[in-house]
């Protein structure tokens, strides 16, 4: 574990409470709500499944940079499987345990 | 007058129950894997206690063990969050009467469960002191994620750490995803935004994630408008 700053994790954690809360105050005190436009009530919809993905795919694809799709990348292969775990059952749970169990079995074989 | 509301704010403890089986799990795997991003135990219940937004948080955990610039980190929870500002619209027509300070702590405990259930709440017609209702079971859904996360910070500190615990995140992520990809839009937003964030993670400054997020928001867009172009979009 490498040590991080505490100056720069309390920036993180205020400037996150100011535009967390922001957004939630919004039209509650701030904004009267039919200005809210029809365009970003549709993209709202996108936002988790874009951000999600984006973190997901290079941290399964990527090793130092490059991509690795052979079957020596025991991430995608145990990611892959957590995927479908979760696709057929939505058991959170059951998904991340059989990921890791996926993932350790494939490494020390 | 009083006792209806603490019977809307004992329903509203009630209706939240269900859910926390649902979120406790992450709050105590927030808490666990923050120790494998380098943030220590005080920041982590920080995060909790002020961001108190779980995605977001399992966002800046990532970003943080990759040294991510604490702008970049704080630009990523804004978008993230943005759509709690579409729930703070349609909560809003229920709060107009309230004074500032209930609008103040009702907009704090705005969450996706929280609002979830609170707009359950709100299609009952009899609304006088439906914001009890929504007090009670912000409140709830705070004080689990508050004992889940410091639960969890426990059981970082004792269980070893290894690569293992570290991906722990990404598959947090993809049981947070599977459950959203719902229909081809949603699917074609998770597509487009992971294969350009693969394409460029090389970009400085984790800029890749802002536009990579962007693009798979414009390409679900595009997706809802060409599959659907006479009617409303179904949500």
């Amino acid at each position: 574990m490498k040590p991080v700053g505490t100056l720069y994790l309390w920036t993180i954690i205020i400037g996150g409470m100011l535009v967390t809360y922001t957004t939630r105050l919004s039209f509650i005190l701030l904004i009267p709500q039919e200005r809210v436009p029809d365009l970003i009530k549709r993209a709202l919809r996108y936002v988790p499944p874009a951000v999600l993905a984006t973190l997901i795919l290079p941290d399964l694809l990527l090793s130092d940079g490059r991509l690795q799709l052979d079957p020596q990348n025991f991430r995608l292969l145990a990611g892959a499987l957590a995927a479908l775990v979760c696709w057929r059952t939505k058991n959170t749970w059951l998904t991340i345990g059989v990921g890791m169990v996926a993932l350790w079995l494939l490494s020390s074989l | 007058m009083k006792s209806t509301a603490r019977a809307e704010c004992l329903a509203g403890i009630r209706a939240q129950i269900p859910i926390l089986l649902g979120v406790v799990p992450f709050g105590l795997i927030f808490g666990a894997v923050a120790r494998s991003a380098g943030i220590p135990p005080l920041e982590t219940q920080a995060l909790s206690l002020f961001v108190f937004a779980g995605s977001a948080q399992f966002i800046t955990a990532v970003l943080i063990a990759e040294s991510t610039p604490a702008f970049i980190i704080v630009l990523t929870i804004l978008v993230v969050n943005l759509r709690h500002a579409l729930y703070s619209a349609s909560i809003s027509p229920y709060t107009q009467h309230l004074p500032r300070r209930w609008k103040a702590v009702l907009a704090w405990l705005l969450t996706d469960e929280a609002f979830v259930v609170a707009s359950v709440r709100y299609r009952d017609k009899n609304s006088a002191h439906a914001h009890w209702f929504t007090f009670g079971t912000g409140l709830t859904l705070w004080a689990a994620w508050q004992v889940s996360t410091a639960a969890g910070i426990a059981l970082g500190q004792v269980i070893p750490e290894n690569s293992l615990l570290d991906f722990a995140l990404p598959l947090t992520f993809i049981a947070l995803l599977i459950p959203l990809l719902i229909d081809r839009p949603t699917w074609i937003a998770a597509i487009v935004s992971g294969l350009s964030a693969v394409i460029l993670s090389g970009l400085p400054y984790k800029l890749w994630i802002l536009i990579a997020a962007i693009l798979g928001v414009a390409a679900g867009m595009v997706a809802e408008l060409r599959l659907t172009p006479a009617e409303e979009p179904s949500r």
